[in-house]
């Protein structure tokens, strides 16, 4: 019996680190082979209709809402500070830097993440990627690769009309509604926040969490086994194992970027 | 290779972010003002510099003149040496009383200059020699408390 248990654990930890050593070698050969999805960059361009267009509603809407709490709950603590004017400063930072590229990561995993993976599991299934092999087409170059690079290119754009939306949804609640002064809440946070440290740390964080996510929807389809389950478990990986890596890939951005110094 | 509807809907999708970025790099960030342009660099040592980080605002008159570039303490003098760039439009006399305030009372940390009368002007790389501390509320709360405890046995008992 434990022996058993054992087995069974040792036997996940190995299938573990083969999947990891696979999913690197994964990766490097879509770089090599990613020729074709920037010469026939159409190829690229529909990935980026169906991933990023296609998650446009989900992303704007979720971003409003985000704001409109953001915004009230900020409201709620800061006044007792009497610093209510502080607001544009505490939603802007937190979309800008955390809430935006995070939110909007594991929005994209599950909206735009498990159709990659059911894609291309299905294609696996339907022995479709083995038929571009018969006729000597590559099913990475001709298949992974545009869908990987779309969804990397998708998502910092996604990101920020995230925080944009969220900024918008805050000053909406916060200075329509509530009634704080237009002029302390936009240049409060015109003051505070800065282009080099916060935006641009945001944006980097949004465009590593695009690879990440892209990267574990593609191996995900393409590693899954050729059965209706198999696809269908595929899918679940994708949507738990991005939101997994970009939280800790958060963690460990975030100790690099913000120190605490500023 | 024809165009498709797909490009359209592509193309207002990376116009729409592209605009999204730019929104937050100028509206939300400072961008536009971040870049006080041409400056030069002055330096002011300072006895304890409190809460003060790099990139803090030197003001003067309230107007933001410069920012806090390098924090360093020197072996030395057992001094803080705080570099700072000044806005190269404004130049500001060799008496220029270099201050640590804090915004409000929980506000964050500044810079504040306080103009001499002096007609020469500090130059670029000069250090200012009239400075002073920031103020350590415990420092300022213990002094209170002993200047109560002198005065005390004074009160005549009753």
């Amino acid at each position: 019996m434990i022996a058993r248990v054992f087995r069974a654990m040792g036997a996940r930890t190995v299938d573990g680190i083969w999947r990891l050593g696979f999913a690197t070698r994964f990766f490097f050969a879509i770089l090599l082979r990613s020729g074709t999805s920037f010469a026939r960059f159409q190829l690229t361009i529909r990935e980026v209709f169906s991933t990023g267009v296609l998650s446009l509603i989900i992303i704007l809407v979720s971003g409003f809402f985000v704001g409109l709490v953001l915004g009230l709950q900020g409201y709620e603590t800061l006044q007792r500070y009497g610093s209510s004017e502080a607001l544009g400063i505490l939603v802007a930072l937190s979309l800008v830097r955390e809430l935006g590229p995070v939110v909007a990561g594991l929005l994209f995993a599950s909206r735009a993440g498990s159709a990659l993976t059911a894609e291309i599991g299905l294609m696996k299934t339907t022995e479709q990627l083995k038929a571009m092999d018969m006729m000597a087409v590559d099913p990475i170059a001709r298949v992974v690769a545009p869908r990987f690079w779309g969804g990397v290119i998708s998502m910092p754009l996604l990101a920020a009309l995230f925080s944009t939306m969220g900024v918008f949804g805050a000053w909406f609640i916060g200075v329509v509604f509530i009634g704080v002064d237009d002029g302390a809440f936009w240049s409060q946070m015109q003051a505070s926040v800065d282009f080099r440290y916060d935006i641009v740390n945001g944006v980097i964080k949004s465009v590593v969490f695009g690879f990440a996510v892209a990267l574990i929807a593609v191996f995900e389809g393409y590693d899954s086994a050729p059965t209706a389950e198999g696809v269908s478990r595929a899918i679940t990986r994708t949507v738990v194992n991005s939101a997994l890596a970009i939280l800790a890939l958060d963690f460990v951005l975030t100790s690099f970027m913000f120190r605490g110094n500023g | 290779m024809n165009r498709t509807v797909l490009d359209l809907w592509v193309g207002v999708f990376v116009a729409v972010g592209v605009a999204a970025v730019l929104f937050l790099a100028l509206k939300v960030g400072n961008l536009a003002s971040a870049n006080i342009g041409e400056t030069y660099r002055l330096q002011a040592n300072f006895d304890n510099i409190g809460g003060l980080k790099p990139r803090a605002p030197v003001k003067s008159s309230g107007v933001v003149v410069g920012r806090v570039t390098e924090i360093t303490f020197d072996p030395n003098l057992y001094v803080a040496v705080v570099k700072m760039d000044v806005d190269k439009r404004y130049s500001f006399p060799r008496d220029t009383f270099a201050t640590i305030l804090t915004s409000g009372l929980l506000g964050e940390q500044y810079i504040g200059f306080e103009v001499g009368g002096d007609t020469e002007m500090l130059q670029a790389g000069a250090t200012i020699t009239k400075t002073q501390s920031a103020v350590v509320l415990e420092k300022l709360i213990s002094q209170f408390m002993f200047n109560k405890a002198a005065e005390s046995p004074t009160a005549p008992e009753q």
